[in-house]
């Protein structure tokens, strides 16, 4: 599967509250919680002007704090298609696997990618590219054991399997 | 092969000899944790993926403690959720408002954690039972719901940091102080994916609550699980309290480390978080400049009863400065019972400071102190992310308690050494 879609770049640390402050976990329905996607971030407008598909690159330890699920459903509800970052806190790591996010960790592109630039990323193999600048990158290989998560469709479905 | 305490509990619950770091397993879990916000995700999965019950309905803990007493309908509808699946289910352990906690500070009161278990729960904070000498960590809601199933959880096996203190402490200096040094030592992801090991002398004589307090943040650096090999105070907590068994582990000597790391605590100042993350750390003779407008104690980081009890020696026979709030939260009902009984909820009053009932609260900006924009707090809690106690333009400082009571008297950051 091809995602594309245009480059928000956001720095490094983004935690969990910045991505979906607490004040709206009175819910965890997605298209509310996607409302308020990034809103205490430094682009508190981010929800407003992204596209459909757009991609969030993010510097190191992005989804560090909370364990809160409501992060990556809100980014995922939003309809932002992959989040690439030069590293990712644990447990975003983890729920971001569990409930369908795409993820790719990569330094080399991050550092590569501009706020706007028109970026395809191929979601088999993990190679970003940049169409604005013509540079393609590698994300760092998913591991075995999580490309079976993926295939079975999610933690849910895998655990289905396991318990039928 | 020699192991660590971590690498020890991990190969227990997944039937092995032993288990080294990267490995893969399943590990058996000995509770399940969610709370008001985070089961809400976890029941909608379970029950779509048409599961009928719970692997053990003893080891499911529900906790409504984030946005309880509920702060509006749409937390209340949350809370409900929680309690008639609890009841469909014959948990035992739901915690209803009026007998609950927070919930890090409930289960090591309750008994519910001990030392051995390995614990998973919906709750980044989950990491405080390491406190106890188990390996415990914070999950997403999906999950705890697959382990709500299974009574299983795949994990990595992380590599371990060692983390070792050795002198002795100044006055007004606590595990809350160590912590904070430590993260702002190697950064909110110097431990990324590794379980943080503490060790040494200082370790050796801390209390109970402190050893809480510090694997409490281990989250705050990254950190998979914090880790203390549970003695003799651990064994005193624990008798007459533990629901289960506890089983004692420690690491290997030749255990195997990531890194080592050494810390002289005799030098070491209280330390203070400054905005906006937990690694900016400083000593607080620095920021004597910083007024306040509201004060918070309580926290599943500091909330428990001898984080009150120092609170109240200082902030005994005195009055909260006119331009500050401060507002107190004991962690759960039977420290707030024991509080009431030891006369600090006299002294609390007779200061002018508010008492609550147990609740995350303002830790997480929920209710029971929101922060207007431009405001600050200084905060005995966990994080201080931009907005994280209100306003995105308002700010948190991360402190230990006797800081906290000092500041809300002086109306600027400093330690009770500057009290008349």
């Amino acid at each position: 599967m091809k995602l594309k879609g245009n480059a928000w770049k956001f720095g490094a640390d983004i935690d969990t509250d910045a991505i979906i402050p607490a004040r709206y976990l009175n819910t965890s329905e997605p298209s509310e919680l996607a409302k308020h996607c990034m809103e205490d971030s430094k682009q508190p407008d981010f929800i407003k002007k992204m596209g459909r598909g757009d991609i969030i690159v993010a510097d190191k330890n992005f989804g560090c704090g909370s364990s809160r699920e409501h992060a990556p459903i809100a980014i995922k509800a939003a309809g932002v298609s992959c989040v690439v970052a030069k590293t990712f806190a644990r447990i975003f790591y983890r729920n971001s696997f569990n409930m369908g996010l795409p993820i790719f960790e990569c330094p080399e592109a991050v550092d590569g990618i501009s706020q706007g630039d028109a970026i395809e990323v191929d979601a088999e193999n993990g190679v970003i590219k940049n169409l604005t600048t013509n540079r393609t990158y590698q994300a760092a290989h998913i591991p075995p054991f999580m490309q079976e998560l993926i295939a079975a469709g999610g933690l849910m479905e895998w655990v289905k399997r396991k318990v039928a | 092969m020699p192991m660590t305490i971590t690498e020890k509990i991990l190969a227990f619950h997944c039937g092995k000899k032993e288990v080294a770091p990267g490995e893969l397993i399943n590990a058996k879990v000995d509770v399940v944790l969610a709370n008001d916000i985070t089961a809400p995700i976890s029941i909608k999965e379970f029950r779509r993926a048409g599961a009928k019950k719970v692997f053990d309905k003893t080891r499911i803990v529900l906790v409504p403690d984030h946005f309880t007493p509920n702060k509006d309908i749409a937390s209340a509808e949350q809370s409900k959720l929680l309690r008639e699946f609890a009841k469909e289910h014959g948990l035992t352990n739901y915690f209803e408002v009026g007998r609950m906690g927070i919930e890090h500070a409930l289960l090591p009161e309750q008994g519910l954690a001990v030392s051995g278990d390995v614990i998973v729960g919906a709750d980044s904070h989950t990491c405080t039972y390491g406190g106890l000498g188990a390996f415990a960590t914070g999950v997403g809601s999906t999950d705890v719901a697959a382990a709500m199933i299974t009574g299983e959880i795949w994990f990595k096996v992380p590599e371990s940091i060692k983390f070792v203190y050795y002198g002795k402490l100044r006055k007004w200096v606590s595990g809350k102080d160590l912590i904070l040094h430590t993260i702002g030592d190697i950064g909110v992801d110097g431990a990324l994916y590794k379980a943080m090991e503490f060790t040494g002398e200082t370790i050796d004589k801390m209390d109970m609550s402190g050893r809480l307090t510090m694997a409490n943040m281990a989250i705050e650096a990254g950190g998979k699980n914090g880790i203390i090999a549970p003695d003799d105070v651990t064994k005193a907590y624990e008798s007459g309290r533990a629901k289960r068994r506890p089983k004692f582990y420690k690491s290997d000597r030749k255990a195997v480390y990531a890194e080592v790391r050494e810390y002289d605590c005799s030098k070491l100042e209280p330390q203070v978080a400054c905005p906006h993350l937990p690694e900016n750390t400083r000593g607080v003779s620095e920021l004597s400049h910083i007024n306040i407008h509201q004060s918070v104690i309580g926290s599943c980081t500091n909330g428990r009863i001898e984080d009150l009890r120092i609170a109240a020696k200082v902030l005994k026979g005195r009055k909260v400065h006119p331009d500050v709030r401060m507002i107190i939260i004991p962690a759960t009902q039977a420290i707030y019972k024991q509080a009431m009984k030891e006369g600090l909820f006299n002294i609390f009053l007779d200061a002018q400071a508010a008492v609550s009932t147990p609740t995350c609260g303002p830790c997480l900006g929920g209710h029971m102190g929101i922060l207007a924009k431009g405001e600050r707090s200084i905060a005995t809690t966990n994080r201080n992310f931009v907005g994280r106690m209100g306003h995105p333009e308002s700010e948190v400082y991360l402190a230990n308690p006797a800081i906290a009571a000092a500041s809300a008297v002086l109306g600027r950051i400093g330690t009770p050494d500057e009290l008349k």
